[in-house]
């Protein structure tokens, strides 16, 4: 039992890191109809960034963890920010309108120039963080085995409830929001209207890149230790949260990258570490076949 | 004597909350242009959608009659509803393979005669006589059409480099190539200018009369509807509020209303005479 | 665009590189005594940065001359080769043939492998550049393929000749046990469902270490026997050798020959197959299902059946390259059937003109080619291909040699 719930915060604090990195699939499929496959490329690059930005701060002296999570959370949510911008920029938007396959391909292409110029420009051996939260609470005991959480956990989670309001509160009120969910319906008709789509998909995109690079700061934290790598393995799974929560709802994707983190965890746990990964793709395949709208999406129709 | 060819029973199509088709029923006969009209948003194309599989009908029955069965296209798939029951359709926005020549559009159009000539290909892997002949045959039969329809000299162009008035007519062409027993054309007047929907309007009349094949038609330009159709239906709303020639349906007091909301007597005399 | 317009855009370009790369290129992590340390590289951060400002400044100049990026040169030379297609095949063709006799081992080796990735880049054709199903698994059927061979070849002694129709037959049957619940659904989830497969195809060969050995590999492949004469210096129990029946002194230029033709055999099968599949029902229901699937079905044909033939006979074709990519090495293991290697032939078909044959010729030659040349700058080497494939899809979305040829051209009117 005591195994079973660790398990559970374990697979929920891995849940809510896909959650966010979900968030951005999930927003720029609804607004432009495209899977950005350098989501995930970009979210390792936050992850860089973070990496990059703890040891400067360490440099500097500044010893208070919180004090320098802050800093580097919004030091990384800019700079990677820009990155997605400029990964719209350059190899999405001149492909609106061609034909189905280019911008997929173009997508592809751009996941693997970021990886490689990453796995250039810093190396391909993983780089380590030292602890910076350490400690936690420990909830119960017993038969010598302790459920804790930890405050790193604790960090995690909220953080990414308060994101996920915060970004849910941003779409639903704002007139960004409003935007954004009028060129989901209709780009044409939101042109015709006076919305300057190239402008609300770019922050879109700049949003959803904000929350990949929380997502790799968390993993920074989580796991002590970053590669050019990870960005293909967590894109794919967050890709599949994104689907299973139902694609083109942002509750959806948090409530599918939780779902996904679980299966992970449990599995690991319970079955196979080996295999956990085969898991969550076959995840991904049943949820296509057998309910391709996800939970809480709206079915599709065809527009003949 | 009117031979029915497809029947249409208590259709209904539901999209959430929104019914978009409400219980219609009306029957379309063999050797007949039937038009199909009312205002925009009346349901004319999910009506088209619902007949060729797109869409899966909410309740109702759609029956097509062949000279020996009968298919319930209700609970038929999209594709096989034009390979087994012989409906055939194009598209309000034109579907043409665009990439590909008029020509080939055309020889795609009679795949499954040819597929079955080429015996999961084997046949035509080894250059047999029975896919060769079964070939040919069906380049004559596009022959035929792109002569019909002025477009032999474009046979090898890429579709989508037709200009527009050709882009439709092959679209005809493409679906009549599959030999349909019945004919959806959604909109085939869009953007024709007058000299090409009369001429649109004597290709679909010789269609009618040397191939003996049914018409169903959806239309807004009202030269072609009222001189070509042998029935009109209207709908409106998703309800049908009109069945008839149309001589009773340009008379048809709801009809002039459903267009035009409610007229005063110096409009209706104007809707009278702009009508005939 | 004025001239001010320009320079301010260029220097937009600029800083936003400025900013891109300060992080990633200006703060490299380095080991360190106890942790990482950072090393700056800001002379790196702007150069880059004053790279782009060069190259934007450049890009926008060329622009407002040309118009459009159209690559106006390469799109003639691309048109001429289409048409010029059959002689400069011909040419390839006859180079490919001499190219053994007249170079050493290493260069075969090589020019084998060239031959091995255009025979992948044909087959990857038939699915996403006829069908257009975009499929990031390939290499599930490239690997099944070659460990079918290793397999059958360590546990029971089966040789080159019968595994090579087996491998296609599993691939096929593998293609169409994935396929068929899939295929229905669009683009996007298409490929990430397919690299998904690949990916557990993968894992699988890593980790069932009972069957495939996992990441040690399967070793002691075998060449092909020439009709049924061995190419070792010992032969087998009961083989005679190429050296006793001709009377040759022993060299492994001759296996290495041999497979190279071989390999050159299969591709051009698989050329040919294709080129035939073209202009018969199934290849045209390829090439219109890639146009339109609405339309398709509003014509009658079953796009599932047709997408699971493309996939099937793709994936067939993937499954020889296996077999003889595991003749070549001697050696597989799992490393060599990555998502990379599924890029890579993506790459190639989507650079080459998607759908034409001799544009992956071109295009597979110049990227092994690229491999092998830059085999010590491998990030240089892919971050190029990455790059390539942007440049590419932005400039020309349908490849470098776009003008297809219709399947079948209308006959002049035979006398009655």
């Amino acid at each position: 039992m005591e195994y079973f719930l660790q398990q559970l915060i374990n697979g929920l604090t891995l849940g809510a890191i896909y959650g966010l990195i979900a968030i951005g699939y999930t927003m720029v499929y609804g607004i432009i109809g495209m899977i950005n496959f350098a989501h995930g490329e970009i979210f390792m690059i936050g992850a860089f960034i973070s990496l990059i930005g703890f040891l400067l701060l360490n440099a500097f002296g500044l010893h208070s963890a919180l004090a320098a999570i802050l800093i580097v959370l919004v030091v990384t949510m800019l700079f990677t920010s820009v990155y997605g911008w400029a990964v719209e920029r350059v190899a999405y938007r001149p492909l609106r309108g061609s034909f189905k396959l280019a911008p997929l391909i173009s997508a592809i292409g751009m996941s693997i120039f970021l990886q490689n110029y990453v796995q250039l420009f810093q190396g391909a051996r993983p780089k380590p963080l030292q602890p910076i939260l350490e400690g936690g609470i420990t909830l119960m005991e017993s038969n010598g085995f302790s459920v804790e959480i930890s405050y790193l956990q604790m960090v995690i989670l909220t953080l990414t409830v308060v994101l996920m309001v915060a970004f849910s509160l941003i779409i639903k009120e704002t007139t960004l929001g409003r935007s954004q969910r009028a060129c989901e319906q209709d780009a044409t008709m939101a042109a015709l209207l006076g919305i300057n789509v190239d402008r609300t998909i770019s922050l879109t995109f700049v949003m959803g890149a904000a929350l990949a690079a929380v997502a790799g700061l968390m993993f920074d934290l989580y796991y002590g230790v970053a590669d050019f790598f990870i960005g293909f393995l967590a894109g794919v799974k967050a890709f599949t949260a994104a689907v299973l929560g139902g694609i083109g709802s942002l509750p959806g994707a948090v409530l599918g990258g939780v779902l996904i983190g679980l299966i992970e965890a449990f599995w690991s746990a319970y079955c196979s570490i080996e295999y956990k990964d085969v898991a969550v793709f076959a995840v991904l395949v049943l949820v296509l076949i057998f309910r391709p709208s996800g939970l809480l999406g709206r079915p599709e129709i065809e527009k003949v | 004597m009117r031979v029915p060819l497809l029947e249409v029973e208590h259709l209904s199509m539901r999209f959430g909350g929104l019914l978009a088709i409400d219980d219609v029923s009306f029957t379309a006969f063999a050797r007949e242009i039937t038009a199909i009209i009312g205002p925009n948003g009346a349901g004319k194309t999910t009506l088209f959608n619902c007949l060729t599989g797109f869409y899966r009908p909410t309740s109702g029955k759609l029956t097509l009659h062949q000279a020996m069965r009968q298919h319930q296209l209700e609970r038929m798939a999209g594709f096989r509803i034009t390979r087994v029951a012989g409906v055939a359709r194009t598209f309000q926005n034109i579907r043409l393979f665009a990439g590909m020549s008029a020509l080939e559009n055309l020889i795609v159009a009679q795949h499954n005669k040819l597929m079955a000539a080429s015996k999961f290909s084997l046949a035509g892997l080894l250059g047999l006589p029975v896919y060769r002949n079964a070939e040919r045959a069906a380049v004559e039969q596009a022959r035929f059409w792109l002569d019909r329809l002025n477009l032999s000299d474009q046979a090898d162009r890429p579709a989508g480099t037709l200009p527009y008035g050709a882009q439709r007519r092959l679209e005809i062409g493409r679906a009549l190539c599959t030999g349909p027993h019945l004919l959806c054309l959604d909109e085939p007047a869009a953007g024709l200018n007058p000299t090409e929907s009369a001429e649109l309007n004597r290709l679909l009349v010789s269609i009618r009369d040397e191939l003996g094949i049914g018409i169903l038609l959806i239309e807004h330009d009202m030269s072609v509807v009222m001189t070509i159709s042998d029935h009109v239906i209207v709908l409106d709303h998703g309800a049908k509020i009109a069945d008839g020639t149309p001589a009773e349906i340009r008379a048809d007091a709801s009809v002039i209303k459903a267009y035009l909301g409610e007229p005063d007597d110096a409009d209706l005399a104007q809707i009278e005479r702009d009508l005939a | 665009m004025g001239w001010r317009h320009r320079v301010i855009d260029a220097g937009i370009t600029a800083l936003v590189v400025l900013v891109l790369t300060t992080p990633i290129v200006g703060l490299k992590l380095v080991p360190g005594q106890a942790a990482l340390g950072i090393e700056s590289h800001f002379g790196t951060v702007f150069i880059l940065a004053g790279a782009a400002f060069v190259l934007r400044l450049a890009l926008t100049l060329f622009l407002s001359v040309k118009g459009r990026l159209s690559f106006g040169a390469v799109t003639s030379i691309g048109a001429a080769i289409t048409r010029r297609t059959k002689s400069i095949a011909a040419i390839a063709l006859a180079g490919a043939v001499i190219l053994p006799f007249i170079t050493n081992g290493h260069i075969i080796q090589a020019a084998t492998m060239v031959l091995i990735y255009i025979m992948l880049g044909w087959g990857l054709n038939i699915v996403v550049g006829l069908a257009g199903l975009l499929d990031l698994g390939y290499v599930a059927f490239y690997g099944v393929g070659a460990y079918t061979f290793g397999l059958m070849s360590s546990h029971f002694g089966w040789g080159f000749w019968q595994c090579l129709p087996l491998a296609g037959l599993f691939a096929a049957s593998l293609g169409m046990i994935l396929g068929f619940p899939v295929l229905r659904l669009r683009g996007d989830y298409l490929a990430i469902v397919t690299l998904g497969f690949g990916e557990i195809i993968r894992i699988i060969l890593l980790n069932w270490t009972s069957l495939t050995n996992g990441p040690n590999g399967i070793g002691d492949i075998p060449r092909p026997s020439f009709f049924g004469l061995s190419f070792l210096r010992r032969p087998p129990h009961g083989m005679s050798s190429v050296w006793d029946v001709f009377g040759l002194s022993f060299s492994p230029l001759y296996a290495q020959g041999f497979l190279y033709f071989v390999v050159m055999a299969l591709a051009l099968g698989t050329n040919l197959f294709t080129l035939r599949m073209r202009r018969l029902p199934i290849g045209r229901a390829w090439e219109a299902l890639r146009e339109d699937e609405i339309a398709c079905r509003a014509l009658g044909i079953n796009p599932t059946n047709i997408k699971l033939s493309a996939f099937a006979i793709g994936a067939m074709f993937a499954g020889f390259a296996g077999v003889v990519f595991a003749a070549t090495q001697t050696f597989i293991s799992p490393e060599s059937f990555t998502f990379s290697e599924s890029a890579m032939i993506l790459a190639i078909v989507v650079l080459g003109g998607m759908g034409r044959q001799m544009g992956i010729v071109l295009s597979a030659t110049a990227l092994v080619t690229l491999q092998e040349a830059l085999r010590d700058f491998d990030q240089y080497r892919m971050l190029m291909f990455g790059a390539a494939m942007v440049a590419i899809m932005v400039a020309r979305p349908r490849g470098l040699l776009s003008y297809r040829a219709p399947s079948i051209l209308l006959p002049p009117v035979q006398a009655a």
